[in-house]
């Protein structure tokens, strides 16, 4: 969409998982990418590869799991096969990440102080006493109160919603360009999520900071990204505009996953749900991983697997789109 | 049984013996041990307590591939010229034995006050609980050092001598029953709140039947387990005792005893009188020990 | 801070106390103490005056009441077998005991616990495997064995190493010390390495177990996202992590090589109070065995409240009601 060249690309990637019983595909061909300060939302069932996906990107895939395929660039430079020492320099500085559950992200036994000042030390050219007046500060933007106190507080004496502020901060402290946030308000309180949400957008904007949004929740989606993926079986499915994917999807099953989400204007009997459930990585079917669930599948679908092809508004990776007339 | 015997050989458990070639080495390293100790009378090559057939002589013969090795001692001989292979074979008898009945004791023991601890609850409980917290403080072999002692001092020598093997196995029992008391209390206070347990109070069946053929069955299956993974260690509590000389007495020599009879020749070279009984004890315990552990695993993963 | 200590050590006076009682009981009601002290031919009236002086005749409680008033002044009367007040031969002994098992649990601690932190991070290297095999040997071995065997490699076969006793001691106002002469640290080495080996794979095992759960959290995710250098996560994050269990463990390991030192003490003829309670038991000897039961009790209750406040110390949320804010 953007015109800039992005921050990000991510080219054919593909993620196995070596196993006794032969390899798992967890992700195959996923192709997208974040220009600066864009925020991408990334969307779809547990198990489809969201989380996946950032886990790649900042180099941290669990073994045996392992990039088989395609490229990751950050400022058109390749990251996906460097060492782990370069690498380490590219994390929490060029990319930070925020993880789901904020009651395990932080590191009990050290204070929030601790951590955040080593953090920027690693990275910053500053010293000890400038990391910890930064820290404070840091502490103050996520709306930590009387943060020259609770400095030298350690997590367990925050509640949640506390915790994952200190989880952004640590995210931000070394001014990365690049944020990727998985899952950063699942384990949090309803009433907390909203302002969780509002402050990783609000410091986003300010330190112009592009942002990976992974989550299933499809109003944060549309609240804060910029576009939106939405992955399915380890590929993604449909990549365009939030609004463009929110109001009119051009995926079946985008437009299953946005037709499930109950409308606040009236009242429904039903909500709209989508048969079936996702395939297990060990078994995703031929052609089109969706077909067998796809209530406009047709013969192509069950045989050949679509690319992102041009719909129009939006990228969708479905035969609908194909260029010839579909047969069949 | 034709049936049992085809389930048994369809079931998990075996599944999983065939799939584990460490678990296999141990049965058969086992099943020599045991078999060997159960029949040493009519296998062994001599009989180590026939004083007629010991002629010194024959004593401090080295293992039969050396150079003054004699073929009819395959181990060599001890300073009695006994043979040592047959001595290992009766001396396991003794250690087997012991191991077993103090297994047996413990679980008995731990079984029934854990049972009553999580079933009755209360003042009970909490007593017998409190009582293992403390002995689990000191370790096991301490404190069968201990009971072994007292009982020592409270006995005359004369009858002490003849019950010796039974306070070893006392001694060693009540050192290791607290863990069989735990594991028995845990499961316990899981069964007593399910529908079948309350459903048998309902209809009035007496407490005491209900913990027996209600709850006991259902407690059973880890004690197994822990019984298979302790009796290594009782079998290394009787070699221990025996060794510092206050376990089996001397005329039942197990293999502590033996190890401890050849540690005096150590110095002199004559090395194969302590060290093949020391073999063979590493060898019974274990193989005992990975088939406790195997069958930990595979009757239930989660139990660590 | 003291109260933590205070509300600790009252949990640990029903222990000592149960200890109390059963060494008191032991003491007092096994075997015939009086029969034992008065030899073999004495009079009824020798024997009413000395049951008169030990206080028999009193209620329990009062004669409880004065064996705990007694063990506390460290008076445990006379050893049966040597006629000689057990207070004494302890304090003869402590010494090489003590020196044996701290040697050992320094071995244990400062082998073992590197060793766990190296085969958890680099987990499929060989080393890593050679040291899984040799540990699990290690805690197959009964002590004795082990002590055999290095008898039978170090001092027999090669030579090197005595095989038993303490070498040259330096007294020291009243403690005798081994590890100020060459003979003295030549005669340790051997029993250290018996009494700690155990120790010594167990806590390797421990760490080692510890590390790999602590490597998969969260938290170390987190760690390396921020991009702190390996030295940093490892050392920093996971290994104070996985001291919290380590700790209680070794607390309690420590203890047991204090008891283990009874074993190896006979097999190298080791001069301390192990070999002294073996001895005992074998005798009889109700006066030494009882207090060695209490002074060991006090020994692991003593360490169970250094593992306390070790907890105390590396776990924060431990420490609450600090004044520090809360949620």
């Amino acid at each position: 969409m953007s015109n800039a060249a992005p921050l990000l690309e991510v080219r054919n990637l593909r993620v196995e998982f070596p196993t006794r019983r032969g390899t798992l595909v967890a992700l195959d061909d996923v192709s997208f990418s974040i220009s600066p300060g864009e925020v991408l939302g990334v969307v779809g069932e547990s198990g489809a590869g969201k989380s996946m996906t950032g886990a790649a990107i900042i180099g941290l895939l669990e073994p045996p799991g392992r990039i088989a395929k395609g490229q990751i660039l950050l400022d058109g430079r390749r990251i996906d096969n460097l060492r782990y020492e370069q690498m380490r320099r590219i994390r929490g500085k060029e990319i930070g990440a925020i993880f789901q559950d904020p009651l395990t992200t932080l590191n009990p036994l050290y204070t929030v102080g601790r951590q955040l000042t080593e953090t920027m030390t690693t990275h910053l050219p500053i010293g000890p006493a400038e990391a910890r007046r930064r820290a404070i500060e840091w502490l103050e933007m996520v709306g930590i109160p009387a943060a020259a106190q609770r400095i030298d507080s350690y997590p367990h004496e925050f509640s949640g919603g506390m915790r994952q502020r200190v989880v952004i901060a640590l995210a931000l402290c070394a001014e990365p360009r690049l944020i990727v946030a998985d899952e950063p308000t699942t384990a949090l309180d309803v009433s907390i999520q909203a302002q969780v949400i509002a402050l990783l957008k609000r410091l986003a904007r300010e330190k112009g900071t592009a942002m990976m949004l992974v989550t299933h929740d499809m109003g944060v989606i549309a609240e804060t990204a910029d576009r939106v993926a939405v992955m399915y079986a380890g590929r993604v499915a449909e990549i365009g505009p939030v609004r463009e994917v929110v109001k009119h999807a051009n995926h079946p099953y985008s437009a299953g996953l946005m037709a499930s989400i109950p409308p606040l204007d009236r009242r429904v009997e039903r909500l709209a749900q989508i048969d079936g459930a996702m395939p297990r990585l060990s078994a995703i079917p031929r052609g089109c991983a969706y077909n067998p669930r796809c209530p406009k599948v047709f013969s192509r679908c069950a045989d050949e697997r679509p690319d992102l092809l041009d719909a129009g508004t939006t990228r969708a990776a479905c035969w609908l789109y194909a260029l010839e007339a579909p047969h069949g | 049984m034709d049936q049992a015997i085809r389930r048994f050989f369809d079931s998990d458990l075996w599944f999983s013996f065939t799939r584990s070639p460490v678990t296999i080495v141990s049965a058969i390293v086992a099943a020599i041990c045991i078999l060997g100790a159960v029949f040493a009378p009519w296998i062994a090559p001599h009989n180590p307590f026939d004083l007629a057939s010991l002629n010194l002589i024959d004593a401090f013969k080295p293992p039969a591939w050396t150079e003054e090795g004699a073929r009819e001692y395959v181990l060599g001989t001890d300073d009695q010229g006994r043979d040592v292979l047959s001595a290992i074979m009766y001396g396991a008898r003794v250690s087997l034995l012991v191991g077993i009945s103090a297994t047996v004791f413990a679980t008995l023991l731990g079984v029934s006050l854990g049972l009553l601890a999580g079933y009755l609850g209360g003042a009970i409980d909490s007593l017998l609980m409190r009582i293992c917290d403390i002995q689990l403080t000191f370790p096991s072999i301490l404190v069968a050092l201990l009971v072994d002692g007292v009982v020592r001092a409270a006995l005359p020598r004369e009858v002490h001598a003849d019950i010796a093997l039974f306070v070893v196995i006392f001694a060693i029992g009540i050192s290791e029953w607290p863990k069989f008391a735990r594991t028995v209390r845990g499961s316990t206070l899981v069964e007593r709140n399910k529908e079948y347990v309350q459903a048998a109070r309902v209809i009035g069946v007496p407490k005491a039947r209900i913990m027996v053929s209600h709850v006991l069955p259902n407690v059973i299956g880890p004690v197994l387990v822990v019984a298979t993974l302790n009796l290594g260690l009782a079998i290394l509590s009787e070699a221990t005792l025996s060794f510092l000389g206050v376990g089996v007495p001397p005329t039942q020599p197990s293999l502590g005893t033996l190890i401890r009879i050849g540690n005096d020749f150590l110095f002199s070279g004559e090395w194969w009188i302590t060290i093949f009984p020391g073999v063979a004890l590493i060898a019974m315990v274990l193989s005992v020990n990975l088939l406790g552990d195997w069958l930990r695993d595979a009757l239930n993963p989660k139990l660590r | 801070m003291f109260a933590f200590i205070v509300s600790r050590i009252f949990q640990a006076l029903p222990v000592l106390l149960a200890v109390a009682l059963i060494s008191f009981a032991m003491f007092a009601y096994v075997g015939d103490p009086v029969a034992i002290m008065l030899g073999q031919d004495y009079t009824q009236a020798q024997r009413d005056a000395l049951v008169a002086e030990l206080g028999l005749d009193r209620p329990f409680w009062v004669q409880f009441a004065t064996f705990i008033g007694n063990a506390a002044q460290g008076e445990f009367g006379l050893s049966y077998r040597l006629s000689r007040p057990v207070a004494d031969l302890i304090a003869e002994r402590a010494p090489a005991t003590l020196e044996l098992a701290f040697t050992a649990a320094a071995l244990a601690l400062i082998v073992g616990v590197p060793m766990g932190v190296y085969t958890g991070l680099y987990r499929n290297s060989w080393p890593s495997r050679f040291f899984l095999t040799f540990s699990l040997i290690g805690v197959s071995l009964p002590t004795f064995l082990i002590g055999i065997l290095l008898i039978l490699v170090f001092a027999v076969w090669l030579g090197w190493l005595p095989s038993f006793g303490r070498g040259d001691t330096v007294a020291l106002g009243g403690w005798t010390t081994g590890f100020l002469t060459l003979t003295g640290l030549k005669a340790l080495v051997l029993p250290a390495i018996t009494l700690g080996l155990f120790q010594l794979t167990l806590i390797m095992r421990l760490v080692r177990a510890e590390m790999l759960e602590v490597l998969r959290t969260d938290y170390i995710k987190f760690a390396r996202a921020r991009g702190l250098p390996n030295r940093a996560v490892h050392f920093g994050h996971a290994l104070k992590n996985t001291l919290v269990p380590v700790i209680t463990i070794v607390g309690l390991q420590l203890g047991a090589i204090i008891a283990f030192a009874i074993v190896t003490e006979t097999v190298f003829q080791w001069p301390g109070m192990g070999l002294l309670f073996i001895q005992s038991v074998g005798a009889a000897d109700i006066p030494v065995m009882s207090a060695y039961l209490l002074l060991i009790s006090l020994v692991f209750v003593t360490i169970n409240l250094i593992v306390d406040l070790l907890y105390y110390a590396v776990d924060p949320r431990l420490r609450i009601g600090r004044g520090k804010g809360g949620h």
